[in-house]
């Protein structure tokens, strides 16, 4: 692997050697390495781009990572993940995907991952989105997400994307059995003339089903976000939802609430919060020998942290 | 050590919330009091840095700092604990005594900061400096950042607030550890008689003004007779 790609696996997945566990590494659309264990089998799918990823029922303690890599520019890569996550498997998935984008075409990555979560089992998912550029080509992604939970099972998406991705339209799709739990963090921080849209839609199908769906956002620059979260309450359930946004310099963001409640025990918030960082909160960092902009720098990554 | 020279600080409507201050400070404890609403955190943000006034000068070690911004006064070693402190979201404990003490603290370095202030640090050390912490905890960890930084000057705004009775007698040793430490001006202002105590001057400030300043024994009688500040007769009867 050249030094390119281990830089972009180190940004998305923290990969710096060969990683523990099953794993599938794709770099400029095809299949780079592999490795399956006893309960966590990966098998290429036949009849369109992407994998299988078979998780046995119990499988505990267990990851998978599956990072794509783009270092050609030019390149457009789409694929389809699906993640059959057995009965009471206790598991940690790793996707991601890093561009490096040297020339003057765009790049971009569209994948669609789609998790059916069975009964008991618990996922944890991170993903990140990193890009890099030395020409004048963008980098696009358009990642979708696709949650099928089964009763009882527990997922918490965390999802980050830091500068580096011109533009991004993100959508997360979650349908929610009895007692299934959905989380998803996320983070983002647009500059430039970067453009980012989230769009989350959680189906609360079952009773006591939960979701809450969480994004912290920085936007700098002549960049714009959009964020829309709708959250359907059709059982006995409990959703909420939140945006917290720092804008800065000509930056513009959107936060879209939309709660809809199908059923009187359903109880749905939404939260939003959007502005400029806290001028007592520069003054205070400033009293500590910080400059202005060495504060703002503090203010932000601690955010995003 | 500090010296303001007329210092007028003039908001709109031509409300004069600092009157023609000169004041010199020393080096040792030095306790600023008087009633609530009299001008006390505003002077010490003039001090900082954090409030322009309209007119006058101030020294500091023989320099003019009048317009100095707030980074270069803390740079020159003036510190300030907020009478309100600030939340933050996402900003740790240990991020904050570390941007204080301008290096990575070690994990080591930041017990023993927070033990002095009465927090057990483990509990504390990655603890998110937001809403999530009680008034008094974050008190104490705006405190814990001066003591981190260890500057000349260090400023106090009500330290007391927020503080049991326990861990008042640790504030007053926090107090006099650090002048040990640091040689300088300790600045405190404060309602408490036990901090008045340990003072070698008081200044009393009331309606923008500079009421008085002398030892605990010259202000003391004054203060109590004239009833100036009601919390205060309060808190020591
Ligand atoms: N920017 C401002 N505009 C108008 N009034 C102010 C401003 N800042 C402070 N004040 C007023 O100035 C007075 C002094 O406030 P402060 O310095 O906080 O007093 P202290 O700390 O002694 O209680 C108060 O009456 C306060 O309301
Ligand atoms: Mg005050």
């Amino acid at each position: 692997m050249d030094t390119i790609s281990k830089n972009l696996l180190a940004e998305i997945a923290d990969i710096h050697e060969i990683p523990e566990g099953a794993y599938n590494i794709r770099a400029n659309g095809k299949l780079q390495s592999r490795n399956t264990t006893a309960n966590i089998d990966i098998v290429t799918k036949t009849d369109k781009p992407g994998i299988d990823i078979i998780i046995a029922p119990g499988t505990k303690n267990e990851s998978v990572h599956i990072p794509v890599i783009i270092s050609e520019s030019g390149l457009t890569d789409l694929v389809y993940n699906d993640f059959f996550i057995g009965e009471g498997a206790d598991v940690v998935i790793v996707a991601g995907c890093g561009i490096h984008n040297c020339g003057d075409q765009e790049s971009g990555h569209d994948g669609i991952h789609t998790f059916h979560v069975g009964k008991n089992a618990k996922v944890k998912y991170i993903e990140k989105h990193y890009g890099e550029a030395d020409g004048s080509g963008g980098n696009i992604m358009n990642p979708t997400t696709i949650v099928e939970m089964d009763e009882d099972s527990y997922l918490e998406m965390e999802t980050t994307q830091i500068k580096g991705i011109d533009s991004t339209n993100r959508v997360t799709k979650g349908r929610l059995a009895d007692r299934a739990t959905f989380i998803v963090k996320e983070k983002i921080m647009t500059h430039g003339t970067q453009y980012a849209s989230t769009d989350f839609d959680v189906q609360l199908d079952g009773v006591d089903s939960s979701t809450n769906v969480i994004s912290r956002s920085v936007a700098r620059g002549k960049s714009k976000q959009k964020f829309l979260a709708a959250i359907s309450g059709n059982n006995k359930c409990a959703g909420h939802s939140e945006c917290d946004a720092i804008l800065m310099d000509d930056a513009i963001v959107t936060a879209i609430p939309q709660l809809t409640a199908a059923n009187v025990d359903a109880s749905l918030v939404h939260e939003a919060a959007i502005g400029k960082i806290a001028g007592e909160q520069l003054i205070k960092l400033m009293t500590l020998g910080l400059t202005e902009e060495e504060a703002e720098e503090e203010i932000v990554n601690g955010f995003l942290k | 050590m500090l010296e303001l020279k007329n210092i007028s600080y003039v908001v709109e409507d031509e409300k004069e919330i600092i009157k023609d201050v000169s004041l010199s400070i020393s080096e040792g404890f030095i306790a600023i009091t008087g009633p609530n609403g009299g001008g006390k955190s505003t002077l010490a943000k003039i001090i900082a840095g954090i409030i322009k006034p309209t007119s006058g000068q101030i020294l500091f070690d023989g320099q003019d700092i009048t317009d100095m911004s707030v980074t270069d006064r803390a740079k020159l070693g003036i510190s300030y604990a907020f009478q309100t402190p600030v939340k933050f979201k996402g900003i740790t404990v240990k991020d904050l005594l570390s941007l204080a003490a301008g290096k990575n603290t070690t994990v080591a370095e930041s017990c023993n900061i927070l033990s002095e202030v009465g927090l057990c640090a483990r509990d504390y050390i990655n603890r998110e400096v937001n809403a999530s912490l009680s008034g008094g905890e974050l008190k104490r960890i705006e405190i814990a950042m001066i003591i981190a930084r260890s500057t000349k000057l260090s400023i106090f705004d009500e330290p007391e607030a927020g503080i049991d009775l326990w861990s008042f007698n640790s504030l007053i040793k926090v107090f006099e550890k650090m002048h040990e430490k640091i040689n300088g001006s300790i600045l405190i202002i404060s309602h408490q008689e036990r901090i008045l105590n340990i003072a070698d001057q008081i200044i009393v400030i009331s309606e923008g003004k500079v009421k008085q300043t002398g030892t605990k024994e010259e202000v003391w009688p004054d203060l109590m007779a004239e009833g100036t500040c009601s919390v205060l007769a309060q808190k020591v009867g």
